[in-house]
């Protein structure tokens, strides 16, 4: 299926991209976000991360559908 | 109103939306750009955020606020991009009848945005290193944010 991944911050450093496009037999986030990792070398392992589907906080294991906006939330250090 | 801003926060303006007849305390708190993070020298700082979320995210906090304290008015204001020393990062405002619930209510807005809204923070360090807090994978950083 074909996703939108956003990238910010570190993860955003590492995959070198802001957003993309992408083809991917994931069905969940933290499937996504093995199969990135692995490619893109990315530091933090997937039980820091946390995913956003179309705008809004999901379960790492929801199911993906094609179209979905996906982005991952590395550790956050507002204020 | 939970914004994110790229342009300086600006108070004397947001304050004018707090004038209400029916409140008799009003909290402030100021985030500020500091010098130096764990024994380190810090030079500048580099807030980034998921904006649409974030928002989102925000906004659900003043609601949670709202419902835990007695408030009338709540402005929580984030900036992003690059900081200097001494800037202004973070504004937030709440107005109630009484004192001790604009400050708690202040107190819970601040707590939950640092743990929950997804804004990032890059330190620039005196010795040319940098480093997205929060986001280190070994020693006892890693630790303490697993823990978050």
């Amino acid at each position: 299926m074909k996703l939108q991944i956003q990238y910010f911050a570190l993860l955003r450093e590492q995959r070198g991209l802001s957003d993309e496009t992408l083809e991917t037999t994931a069905a969940t986030p933290t499937e996504l976000y093995e199969e990135l990792g692995a490619q893109y070398a990315f530091t933090l392992p997937a039980d820091r991360v946390r995913a956003a589907v179309n705008g809004e906080f999901v379960a790492a294991d929801a199911k993906l559908k094609t179209g979905d906006t996906v982005v991952f939330i590395p550790p956050v250090a507002g204020g | 109103m939970f914004k994110i801003v790229s342009e300086p926060i600006e108070i004397e303006s947001l304050k004018t939306t707090l004038e209400d007849a029916q409140a008799g305390a009003c909290v402030t708190f100021e985030g500020w750009v500091r010098n130096h993070n764990e024994g380190k020298p810090v030079q500048a700082l580099d807030y980034e955020a998921y904006p649409e979320l974030a928002e989102t995210e925000g906004n659900r906090i003043l609601a949670e606020a709202r419902e835990r304290f007695a408030l009338q008015t709540i402005v929580c204001v984030h900036r992003t991009g690059a900081l200097q020393i001494g800037d202004l990062a973070v504004w937030v405002a709440v107005t109630a009848a009484h004192r001790g619930g604009a400050f708690d209510g202040c107190r819970y807005v601040i707590d939950e945005v640092k743990a929950r809204v997804p804004i990032w923070k890059k330190e620039h360090y005196a010795d040319g290193a940098s480093e997205w807090i929060n986001c280190a994978t070994r020693g006892a950083g890693a630790e303490i944010s697993k823990k978050v």
